[in-house]
């Protein structure tokens, strides 16, 4: 079989249904990738192809290829270190990062306990911290007791609280 | 005496016992002792992987001065362990005062001691300082007592990297929220004899602990020696952490050893003294004494001790011989570096010595 475009041997077939009927192309790879947008690489292994397939479709492909601006690491670094590189990491990989925490941490994905006296005046974060930890408590019991109508008032003072953080 | 705190050296603390196996405090027959150490970082500095060596440099001149400054404790010890020679470096690491991956790390870092040795800041290691808090026994409570105050004073100095849903940020997400670790350091011989060491790991399994050993991550449970940590820092409080430990963890792991020990006395009396008169045999006459058959020698010997069947023996020496025979201890005692054979006949001889063995030479 041979190119439609060049006359060299074809190795990518195009099927395609034009108006109900069925066509058949034939190119070389350098006319497919050129005219038809291809890739040119024809003897991709097959893992792969499994694995850009599998990256592709998680959108992890391109998180894993985006930077941190300050500290210059990016997922898969993280991935292959087992280290972040700067605080700010936590707020730009914040969405990779909350399911391994869960894993890491019981299930955990906020914090409860000391805080800095330095964030806010004596009567600030300091004390509103345990607070929040209480309201999740309290969550977590009324949504066991099927009591949700508490349980949406306590959802929204937490949203509440955290965002005044 | 100046107005500052006054540095020590290292020397004055090999005059001493060393907290972590001073053998004083609660329960000690069982528990060696209870640490938490705090991870912090200094906003606005990368993490230590990301850190140029002058920023290294920076961060450790700073955190240096600023523990300096603080008087964390009425006398100091600083110890810049870039400069530090190996010998020193493993010594603290036998003190458990820094961790052996502190000791053998490269580029600008150091470590700050108490007095008593009950407290250090390990500085540059993983994260930018690891707070410690280390006590004979079991003491929690007040190691959280003591440390917290530190960690508050270290806190008004330096502008520690927080987030208001991850709380303290360290290098590893695992650290993440308190970024506390309690470990308990056990001894536990009896379940070891009765084959239900298993229990312990099944226990702390279910609890979602890590069992280690001798001197924390990636080594082995030699001696007889069992370190039980938690795991999850993020979503407990340190209260609630501290208090799962004393009130739920450690007295069942107590509990278990003592009710072997008590199983071995009555059932198995013979096993029991032969394993003991047999250790206490060998330490009091062999010539040649590995570091393994030390601690497996001297954790049989202990445990004999504190069980009453052997009388002879004061157990502040059983603990002191733990102490000293370890490789970097007995050889700053001797004064020179000893290999192989010269270091395990150097430890034969020490123990015999301190146990009223035979003479050398004879």
């Amino acid at each position: 079989m041979k190119c439609d475009k060049c006359g060299k041997p074809a190795s990518v077939i195009v099927t395609e249904i034009q108006a109900g009927k069925k066509v058949e192309r034939h190119f070389c790879e350098a006319c497919a990738a050129q005219n038809e947008g291809f890739p040119v690489k024809s003897h991709t292994p097959i893992n792969e192809l499994l694995t850009n397939f599998v990256l592709a479709h998680s959108g992890a492909q391109k998180e894993g290829a985006s930077a941190c601006e300050n500290c210059g690491i990016t997922w898969s670094d993280f991935r292959t270190q087992g280290l972040l590189g700067c605080e700010q990491d936590y707020t730009f990989f914040e969405k990779e990062l909350t399911p391994l925490l869960q894993r890491a941490h019981e299930g955990a994905t906020h914090h409860v306990g000391k805080t800095p006296a330095r964030r806010g005046s004596s009567a600030g974060p300091a004390r509103r911290m345990p607070d929040l930890a209480k309201l999740r408590k309290e969550l977590t019991r009324a949504v066991e007791a099927e009591d949700y109508e508490r349980a949406a008032k306590l959802r929204d003072s937490i949203r509440q609280a955290e965002a005044g953080e | 005496m100046s107005d500052g705190p006054v540095n020590m050296k290292l020397s004055d603390l090999t005059n001493q016992a060393g907290e972590w196996l001073r053998g004083s405090g609660p329960m000690s027959e069982i528990v060696i002792s209870s640490r938490i150490r705090l991870a912090r970082n200094v906003s606005g500095f990368p993490f230590l992987s990301r850190c140029s060596a002058h920023q290294r440099q920076a961060l450790e001149t700073r955190i240096r001065d600023t523990i300096l400054s603080c008087r964390l404790a009425s006398r100091t010890l600083y110890v810049d362990l870039e400069a530090a020679p190996e010998i020193d470096r493993l010594l603290l690491v036998e003190r458990h005062l820094i961790s052996k991956p502190h000791a053998m790390a490269s580029g600008a870092r150091g470590v700050a001691i108490d007095e008593q040795e009950t407290a250090s800041v390990m500085v540059n290691e993983e994260d930018h300082l690891r707070i410690q808090v280390l006590r004979s026994g079991l003491q929690l409570e007040e190691a959280w007592e003591q440390i917290n105050p530190i960690d508050d004073l270290l806190e008004s100095k330096l502008d520690f990297a927080f987030h208001p849903r991850f709380g303290y940020l360290t290098a590893c997400p695992t650290n993440v929220g308190t970024g506390i670790r309690v470990s308990v350091m056990l001894h536990l011989p009896a379940l070891k004899i009765v084959g239900e060491i298993e229990k312990v790991f099944r226990a702390a399994k279910d609890m979602r602990l890590a069992v280690r050993g001798l001197y924390g991550e990636g080594t082995e449970a030699t001696g007889d020696f069992y370190q039980i940590s938690n795991q999850a820092t993020l979503g407990k409080s340190e209260e609630d952490i501290i208090s799962e430990f004393k009130h739920n963890v450690i007295p069942k792991i107590i509990d278990y050893e003592h009710h072997a020990r008590k199983a071995l006395a009555k059932d198995k009396p013979v096993l029991l003294d032969d394993k003991v008169c047999r250790a206490l045999g060998t330490l009091r006459t062999a010539r040649l004494m590995t570091s393994e058959d030390a601690l497996s020698l001297l954790s049989h010997l202990r445990m004999g001790v504190h069980m009453g069947r052997v009388r002879d023996v004061d157990i502040n020496k059983v603990n002191d011989l733990f102490l000293n025979t370890q490789p970097a201890h007995l050889q700053k005692m001797q004064g020179k570096r000893l290999d192989g054979d010269a270091r395990n006949a150097a430890r034969a001889d020490y123990i015999r010595h301190r146990l009223g063995g035979d003479a050398k030479g004879e």
